[in-house]
């Protein structure tokens, strides 16, 4: 992938922080979400939830609720195609078809005149269940008389959704040649995503073709409009999908969401119908992050080489597989960590569960092994008497060096990102800790970052209006992080137009190039590549032409800021855009346009390197890295951890719009606080104890660090446009970690369970005072 | 379900003549009677902030405001917050601080910012974190949020 050219932008576009073009609809009211459209008769949708974990659907009544004045439709699984979906496994019905797998999980769907007398409708369907025994952990879930959710497929555990094994080197021999070694068990929570605006979607259905509209709050529009059409078993020509401005997805809304359910209803209703999820219903029917139990040990030798490692992972994806496998897959690819252990012994299993499922959610299984690898190699720096970042650089790996699996690390800039940590943060002073406030206890800690860029199918057209102006079209879902913004600078520096110049088109199926979606930190990266390919080639119709206008060969040809063509070295001689396309219009060669398309290349993993079970290739490729750190003060009364300051060190390979980037790594950082500190769904016999923004607690304006430094590291290489490579998710990978070795920092506590609650903490303190030391 | 009433709501200035049951709560009315639908849903149960709006100068939640008493007050939602084509000053800071990501909660923000800063025209960071305190913001971390309201006031 090094062959990519690299050309740099034109004009000063590209590196800076212009505001996004939707700021102002946002900051007015004006900008448009799923849920503040309304047609002429539309219809509400609601979903009634199962009240079981696990139980066999006998029959239902839907007769009362049918007979409510105002509903117009009662649908359960028996209305459905028997069709199940799925990204990985097809295990997820619609609406629960036989049994229910998880209390809240759709049973029912009813529209109505009003959402009132849809709810109202609920009340009165009678389903009859048979209760059936429930699992609610994931290493239970694995025993031989465990409760099985699905019917079983194929030889494999039957509640195992998959299984990974991954092992390099000579493992068992490895572990004599260790002089310290450091093993634990880790435990990290299901995190939701709590995207501000609540799911929604808008579906109109065309009473003479039958057509399907979309209108709907997603990561993807492409996906959607395949998951409905296979949901509902109708032809994907007969869907649209369009996407409204997008409140927040985190990869929440990757997958369907209540698109395939609200266009049955309004397919057995013939009138548009809207759902729009409240708060609780959201929380207790969408997803959440996998919760995780971490076996992991690892071994160094006294000077501070990583030798060994073992690891046994157990992802709990909840009733359906949904993104679980994808998760487990990138959960054991980071298993060994950025660094360069020889013996490796990784297992991971994606187990289900009768919990809410999980799926995506930024950092896709990294930040529950990078919480297990970081804390553990930061005990082992302890152990060995060793700096912390000192120990990483030590075995981080260097471009060039191997992945686990054998991919190459093709631009290796850890090194960069944790010597900038420890000069901006002051590392050396602050590790001698300050004087805390009386009562409070003060540390700090850090942890390395490894994610990868880049995954599937984009395209981008660009064409040249007749007045020079550009139009760029991909298909892509600026979910709010700002990608319309930076890939619309992309397109910009590309061509030498100012941002005003351009109009970047919104995602729609019916006219959009196709997108697989916005995840997986890659939009900037693969629709940007998309995008500087596609320029490139509408640069040479505009040379093509210039050069008969200007009479002058095309090699001497350059684009200048302003949208022109002009001469090298003749600061007189140039030809506008807008010239240019009037000549293609009427004279020749015809309108100016280009497209570009690009699958990212999966890596085979190499199997005379690595033993492997479960898991052949990966989609996701591109390794970035960064270093995390945090300084806390720790109450020694309540075990209440504040994060004091914070430093985000990313090597962006090219920075598009740094206030954009500032701002993600900064909202990336406070997600993982949340993670690390507070937020966590909980359950009681299967019964979701928190489904509210009151009992789930995501961070506000007083929790988090006073500052929070974004450092942005320009280290340019690969297929990204201009060398750019992704920050998406990156930023909340390594948080947790980072203020866990703080914790252990400040206090001693050995924090192996996130949230790091007050409880959590006091209870690893009083244990470690009973023990008396460590 | 109980009988409609009438309500004469003042918002953003302006008289609206509106019969609604004494249940429902201001958002509702505002986003499906009025269809000011700036005012954003989040929570619907006073956990998220989004739904924030001025009632007399001061931020209220109004999924937990029953319209029926309003009656009388001074309602000031998003829509109302700018002078014709000219935007708030937070407004402007906002855009210009790079602080808008999703925007779902900022109909919220500007109107908490505007309230603070007309009783307070130069807060502290501090002080900006502590008005915002019912304000979730899920993308951006709050860093440029408080950096932009600061940065109104003049001081550090």
């Amino acid at each position: 992938m090094s062959s990519h050219p690299k050309p740099e932008p034109v004009g000063d576009v590209v590196g800076a922080s212009v505001p996004k073009p939707d700021a102002r609809e946002k900051v007015t009211g004006r900008a448009v979400y799923t849920d503040d459209l309304r047609v002429p008769g539309m219809l509400h949708g609601v979903l009634l939830g199962s009240p079981h974990a696990h139980a066999r659907i006998l029959s239902y009544d839907t007769s009362l609720a049918k007979a409510l004045p105002g509903v117009r439709a009662v649908l359960t699984a028996e209305d459905l195609p028997p069709v199940d979906i799925g990204a990985v496994i097809k295990d997820q019905p619609l609406l629960a078809r036989g049994k229910v797998r998880y209390v809240g999980e759709p049973v029912a769907a009813v529209a109505a005149v009003d959402p009132t007398t849809a709810r109202r409708a609920l009340e009165l369907i009678r389903v009859q269940y048979e209760v059936l025994p429930p699992v609610f952990d994931a290493e239970a879930a694995l025993r031989p008389d465990a409760p099985v959710l699905h019917a079983p497929r194929g030889p494999g555990h039957p509640n195992a959704a998959s299984h990974i094994r991954l092992i390099e080197g000579e493992p068992d021999g490895a572990w004599a040649k260790c002089d310290v070694i450091i093993e634990d068990v880790y435990e990290t929570p299901a995190q939701q995503h709590i995207y501000l605006e609540p799911c929604s979607t808008l579906a109109e259905v065309d009473p003479d073709t039958g057509r399907i509209t979309l209108h709907t709050s997603t990561q993807t529009a492409f996906r959607v409009q395949a998951i409905t059409a296979e949901a509902l078993a109708v032809p994907m020509s007969r869907i649209r999908v369009l996407v409204p401005r997008v409140g927040g997805a985190f990869g929440g809304k990757v997958e369907s969401t209540n698109q395939p359910i609200t266009a049955a209803l309004a397919l057995a209703t013939g009138a548009p119908v809207k759902m729009t999820f409240s708060r609780t219903d959201d929380m207790t029917m969408m997803r959440s992050r996998h919760g995780a139990r971490i076996h992991m040990r690892t071994g160094a030798t006294r000077d501070g080489r990583i030798l060994a490692r073992q690891v046994r992972i157990y992802f709990d994806t909840g009733a359906y597989a949904d993104d679980g496998p994808f998760v487990a897959n990138i959960g054991s690819y980071f298993a060994r960590g950025p660094y360069r252990i020889p013996h490796v012994d990784v297992e991971c299993w994606c187990v289900y569960t009768n919990k809410l499922r999980a799926g995506a959610f930024r950092g896709f299984g990294n930040p529950q092994i990078h919480f297990a690898s970081e804390v553990q190699v930061d005990r082992l720096a302890e152990a060995l008497g060793m700096d912390p970042i000192e120990l990483r650089l030590r075995n981080a790996l260097e471009t060039g060096e191997k992945w686990l699996g054998g991919a190459p690390v093709e631009s290796g800039t850890l090194h960069a990102c944790l010597e900038r940590a420890r000069e901006v943060s002051d590392w050396q002073r602050r590790r001698q800790r300050a004087p805390p406030a009386p009562g409070k206890r003060r540390g700090i800690g850090m942890a390395a970052v490894a994610h990868v860029s880049g995954l599937l199918g984009s395209s981008a057209t660009v064409r040249i209006n007749e007045d020079g102006s550009v139009n760029v079209s991909t298909g892509a879902v600026d979910t709010g992080q700002g990608s319309d913004t930076a890939l619309a600078q992309v397109a910009a520096g590309a061509l030498g137009v100012p941002l005003s110049q351009l109009h970047f088109s919104r995602p729609d199926t019916d006219t959009s190039p196709y997108d697989w979606c916005t995840g997986g930190t890659r939009t900037t990266f693969t629709v940007g590549h998309v995008i500087t390919q596609a320029c490139e080639q509408v640069r040479e119709q505009l040379f093509e032409h210039a050069s008969a206008m200007l009479q002058r060969p095309v090699q001497q040809l350059e684009l200048r800021p302003g949208g022109h063509v002009g001469v090298r070295g003749e600061p007189g001689t140039s030809v506008s855009f807008g010239a240019i396309s009037g000549y293609a219009l009427y004279v020749a060669g015809g309108p100016i346009l280009a497209s570009a398309r690009w699958l990212f290349p999966a890596w085979q993993l190499d199997t005379q390197r690595t033993h492997v079970e479960g898991l052949t290739s990966m989609g996701n490729g591109f390794f970035v890295f960064a270093a995390q750190v945090a300084e806390v003060e720790v109450d020694e009364l309540t075990g209440h951890v504040e994060v004091l300051e914070a430093w985000s060190v990313h090597d962006v390979g090219r920075v598009i719009n740094p206030a954009a980037a500032e701002g993600q790594i900064q909202g990336g950082f406070v997600q993982g606080l949340g993670y690390a500190l507070t937020e966590e769904l909980l359950w009681k016999e299967g019964h979701l104890l928190n489904p509210t923004m009151g009992g789930y607690k995501v961070p506000g304006a007083l929790d988090v660090p006073r500052a929070i430094h974004s450092v942005l590291l320009e280290h340019p290489a690969g297929p990204g446009p201009f060398g750019a490579k992704g920050v998406a998710e990156v930023s909340l990978v390594g948080v947790a970690p980072a203020i866990c070795n703080a914790i252990r920092h400040a206090t001693g506590a050995n924090i192996r369970r996130i949230p790091a609650t007050g409880e959590r903490v006091l209870r690893e303190l009083l244990a470690r005072e009973t023990q008396g030391g460590h | 379900m109980s009988d409609k009433v009438s309500l004469s709501l003042c918002l953003n200035g302006a008289e609206h003549a509106l019969t609604v049951a004494p249940e429902r709560t201001l958002l509702d009315v505002l986003r499906e009677d009025v269809r000011a639908t700036g005012t954003r849903r989040g929570c619907d149960e006073g956990n998220c902030g989004a739904c924030t709006v001025l009632v007399d100068g001061v931020p209220v939640l109004s999924c937990l405001t029953l319209a029926v008493r309003m009656r009388g007050r001074a309602i000031t939602t998003v829509e109302g917050v700018q002078t014709g084509a000219e935007l708030h000053p937070v407004q402007r800071a906002l855009v210009r601080h790079g602080a808008v990501q999703c925007g779902f909660c900022m109909s919220g923000i500007v109107l908490t910012a505007k309230a603070l800063l007309e009783r307070n025209p130069s807060p502290t960071a501090e002080e900006v974190r502590q008005a915002l305190g019912s304000n979730v913001c899920r993308c951006s971390g709050y860093a440029r949020v408080v950096e932009a309201i600061v940065s109104l006031g003049g001081r550090p």
